[in-house]
């Protein structure tokens, strides 16, 4: 039998926000333990929850950003468990009424296609606290700097068939929420965590499987591997007529198996009520109006801009927009010069090289827009062959002065000057007579082969700094 | 002045002898000190004494004196119930659980008293994490009630309201979640005063159930619960709940006469849970407000008897996850040597907490469960709907709903006869306004077999002033509200 693979994600989003969500207390990462903590983060007797308007701005932008509804009315609902990270014994959550539901995200495939993916809601929520089982021999400790920390949890319809699609919407939402500033989606850090909802069905038939929920999933490539393991697992189970237990399982990238980490669904019941210390958030049009006012603009509106207006190609359009740093570089760049396809080339080629080989990411590369526009404006003056640019950007990248003066410094220039150069034509021509005769009796089309040799000869003799359009032309002139 | 005359005291006349230099608050705090030390033991009413804070507090507010400041509360003793946290004085809130905690910070109320001048004397004895409606259930043992030590107090806030009536503070903090400062300010003879819910901050106040919850004053008379509010009322940043709403002048409300307030009278209180001799003392004292100009109208709250079991359903579902910070992992009792976590938690809950917050805790998490939400908890917040647009209605058309605070004088200690349901009927008259969130004072009116019966007065949101504002005019015409009871017995 075809199985077909159906999947919805929910992503953890850390707000950027500059304290948490409930509490005062900063929310920077890599503070010492429990240094980012006051009486509320604690869940000392008497403390109460106020609610951060931040949180609240950006989970309105982020709703905007996916074409969602926004709520005038959300609440905040207690979800109740005990474990030593959640010091109040429950957390604050939306679950009744969330404050975003029912968008639309539009995910630009490789193949230039667009993949919608609905989004269910997207709720606010306080993060928990971290159990530390290495900090105290035999002991555990609890790290209570993150408890607090404001998510926005975003949920999908299970409209995912294929692994590739969610990498794709995973790297899109990344995308997005750099874009709007929402949250830096630094995966590594936990400011974007994802558990994938997986199941599987016969091929053709529309009742959904029993699903199972994959966590601990931190980089795109484990998630596709688990994703691989996971539909493996259940495949062979289906195939011996075996049930899919509805539960949690954690992915073990040593082992390459997921792992039963707990049936929560059945066994935890977390008796969701209204959080009776906070007021319904309610929402007024003209804050909708003002927030959206203030929106960036959107990576498929650049995307499309990009192809339209700057003529560019679908999939470098979507590579230059999938996270705001490239295509804040990508605008700024072209500010300084008017070539989008040539800077284009250059920030996903050369660049790009660069960039992964030394593992730097967009905000921390020493070539500043204004130096890559400045190198392709020198291309396109003539100024430097495509050779030399790749030398004069390699002296950028390790950050030996601006374009002129590397041209200068390492006497690259290259040489265009006509008066020069006919002079070494016609020495090359008075040198060469059988080549010349040969060039002569040739036909027009095999003339242009033929050429190529005076071309070679001549760029030897400037050493490379010649300009061979010029010399072309010289030539056909004189032969 | 005489002792006697101190322990008998409005705070307006404190207020006088203060400024008039005729005694230094040092002198004042020392005289409840000893006086606490010498009759609270008969009492058990206070929990922790804060002596040498007291004297400090004095003295500062003694210099502010001599500079010419006269704020109301500058140099007035007061008792907090231990449910308020107290920086660096222990905040027990009667419980095993917290027996020894110490708050790193004040709460709003402490804070807002301390910043009007009051001085602190100690902490009071309640019922554990503010269960209760005799002050039986406190980990610290059962207050008695000074007007007959062989009875309760009432509850929760029993100590505060024991501590007062026997003139060991002029006047204490409380709070109300279920009739918590009306009923047992009833049972002892003294007024008490929950506010509409919003109108105190419940910062730093350690909750049982958020959505009811409320401070309030109990005093000697309505006169000092309004000085007393000018402290506590209004805005709390750190109380998302509380009103952002302007607090007016109730000392000048209060003077207004009543004549032409209409007072809704509901016919479903005078059914079989009250006592006929209650009854009739709440008629006598209705017939007064009568003779003073009021007009007596016959209204319905046919929901009455609902608000009992709503009250019991909503109360317990919110502290079973208000009381689940308590799991012996960051503060608190934690149990000897746990074996896991699990052990942890449940040995450390299982000896830090008593028997009737575990009932509590039981029941609200039974309520919350996915199988029951819908008939218990959904059900209940229905009711809960209905009981407040029904007092809505009637408040529409008179002005305040008058009747007896509890339905009985204060009970025997001890009194093996009352079922766990009977206890939980002596809200019956009072859970209506926290579900409602309705002002509603205790005044005293009468005395039953040498026992007071305290008469209720249910505003409208926010409109504190008209029943502080009827209980003192009340007052102004009758004096069961300076009968003390007790207090010649401990005179000394």
């Amino acid at each position: 039998m075809k199985w077909e693979m159906v999947m919805g994600l929910e992503v953890h989003l850390q707000l950027a926000t500059q304290s948490k969500i409930f509490s005062s207390s900063k929310t920077a990462f890599g503070a010492p333990p429990n240094e980012q903590t006051n009486p509320l983060d604690v869940a000392l007797p008497g403390t109460l929850p106020v609610l951060n308007e931040a949180a609240v701005r950006q989970a309105i932008v982020f709703g905007l950003g996916v074409g969602a509804t926004i709520n005038k009315v959300s609440r905040f609902d207690r979800k109740n468990y005990f474990y030593p990270d959640l010091p109040k014994g429950y957390q604050i959550s939306q679950f009744f009424a969330p404050i975003v539901s029912d968008g639309v995200f539009d995910i630009p495939l490789e193949d230039g296609s667009v993949f919608p993916v609905r989004i269910l809601r997207a709720h606010l929520e306080e993060d928990a606290g971290k159990s530390v089982h290495d900090a105290i021999p035999n002991q555990t400790a609890v790290d209570l700097n993150r408890a607090g920390t404001p998510l926005l949890e975003v949920v999908t319809e299970p409209d995912f068939r294929t692994a590739e699609q969610v990498v794709a919407y995973l790297k899109a939402l990344h995308g997005l929420v750099t874009y709007l500033g929402v949250s830096d989606g630094n995966m590594a850090e936990g400011s974007m965590r994802c558990d994938v909802n997986i199941s599987l069905r016969p091929a053709g038939t529309s009742e959904l499987g029993t699903r199972t929920e994959l966590k601990n999933l931190n980089s795109f490539k484990f998630i596709e591997r688990a994703i691989k393991v996971e539909a493996e697992r259940q495949q062979d189970l289906l195939e011996d007529d075996k049930a899919v237990m509805q539960e949690t399982r954690l992915f073990d990238p040593d082992l390459d198996e997921t792992r039963s980490m707990r049936s929560k669904e059945v066994a935890n019941d977390y008796r969701y009520f209204p959080d009776p210390d906070l007021l319904p958030v309610v929402i007024d049009d003209s804050v909708i109006d003002e927030i959206r006012g203030q929106l960036p603009e959107l990576p498929a509106i650049k995307r499309e801009r990009y192809q339209t207006k700057l003529g560019l190609s679908a999939y470098d359009a979507s590579l230059l927009t999938q996270d705001r740093a490239s295509a804040d570089y990508f605008e700024a760049s072209l500010e300084h010069h008017n070539n989008a396809k040539a800077l284009a080339n250059w920030m996903l080629g050369d660049l790009a090289a660069a960039m992964n080989r030394d593992a730097v990411s967009i905000g921390d590369v020493a070539v500043t827009p204004e130096q890559l526009a400045l190198l392709v404006s020198r291309i396109d003056d003539g100024i430097l062959s495509s050779k030399m640019a790749k030398t004069v950007f390699e002296s950028l990248w390790q950050n030996e002065g601006d374009v002129d003066t590397i041209i200068e410094a390492r006497g690259l220039k290259q040489v265009s000057d006509t008066g020069e150069l006919e002079a070494m034509v016609d020495e090359l021509i008075a040198n060469s007579p059988e080549q010349v005769a040969q060039y002569r009796a040739a036909e027009p089309d095999k003339q242009k082969k033929l050429i190529g040799y005076f071309v070679g000869q001549a760029m030897k003799a400037s050493k490379g700094q010649a300009n061979p359009q010029v010399i072309n032309e010289i030539l056909r002139n004189k032969l | 002045m005489t002792s006697l005359d101190l322990t008998t005291s409005s705070l307006r006349q404190l207020r006088e002898s203060l400024d008039s230099k005729q005694i230094s608050s040092v002198e004042l705090a020392q005289f409840f000190v000893n006086r606490i030390k010498q009759f609270d033991p008969q009492l058990n009413s206070v929990i922790t004494e804060t002596a040498d804070l007291a004297l400090e507090q004095a003295e500062h507010a003694d210099r502010r004196i001599a500079n010419g400041d006269s704020s109301a509360l500058l140099g007035i003793p007061i008792l907090h119930k231990d449910i308020f946290c107290t920086k660096g004085v222990k905040t027990t809130c009667a419980s095993k659980m917290l027996a020894d905690f110490v708050s790193p910070y004040d709460a709003t109320v402490v804070s807002a008293l301390g910043n009007a001048g009051a001085i602190t004397l100690g902490k009071t004895n309640m019922d554990e994490f503010a269960m209760g409606s005799s002050n039986e259930t406190s980990y610290f043992g059962a207050v008695k009630n000074p007007w007959d030590l062989s009875r309760v107090p009432g509850g929760s806030s029993g100590g505060s309201a024991s501590a007062v009536a026997a003139g060991l503070a002029p006047c204490a903090t409380g709070t109300d979640t279920g009739g918590s400062i009306r009923q047992p300010a009833a049972l002892c003879g003294i007024t008490g005063l929950k506010p509409s819910y919003g109108r105190v901050s419940r910062y730093g106040m350690i909750a049982f159930a958020s959505s009811m919850d409320q401070a309030g004053p109990m005093a000697k008379s309505a006169e000092d619960c309004a000085s007393l509010m000018a402290a506590m009322a209004g805005h709390d940043p750190l109380d998302s709940t509380s009103a952002r709403l302007a607090v007016p002048d109730y000392a000048t409300e209060i003077q207004k006469p009543i004549a032409g307030l209409r007072i809704g009278i509901p016919e479903e209180i005078f059914d079989k849970q009250l006592s006929p001799e209650v009854g009739d003392t709440i008629n006598a004292a209705l017939r007064e407000l009568e003779s003073m100009g009021a007009v007596l109208v016959d209204v319905k709250l046919p929901s009455t008897p609902l608000g009992v079991s709503t009250y019991y359903v909503i109360a317990p579902a919110e502290a079973s996850a208000n009381l689940a910070r308590y799991d012996g992992v960051r503060f608190g009792y934690r149990c000897e040597h746990p074996e896991n976590l699990e052990d942890l938690y449940v040995r450390s809950r299982t000896e830090g907490f008593g028997e009737e917050v575990k009932r509590r805790i039981l029941v609200g998490t039974f309520t919350l469960s996915a199988a029951s939400y819908d008939q218990y908890f959904m059900k209940a917040q229905q009711v809960r709907r209905m009981i407040a647009n029904e007092y809505d209605e009637v408040l529409a058309d008179v002005d305040v709903i008058a009747g007896p605070s509890a339905p009985n004088t204060a009970f025997p200690l001890n009194d093996s006869s009352k079922s766990i349901t009977d206890m939980y009927m002596e809200d019956v008259f009072t859970v209506g306004c926290n579900l409602a969130g309705l002002p509603a004072i205790s005044v005293p009116a009468g005395l039953v077999d040498g026992l007071p019966v305290g008469m209720q007065l249910i505003g409208r949101a926010f409109d504190e002033a008209t029943v502080l504002r009827i209980g003192h005019q009340f007052q102004m015409q009758t004096d069961w509200h300076t009968r003390t009871g007790g207090i010649e017995e401990f005179a000394s």
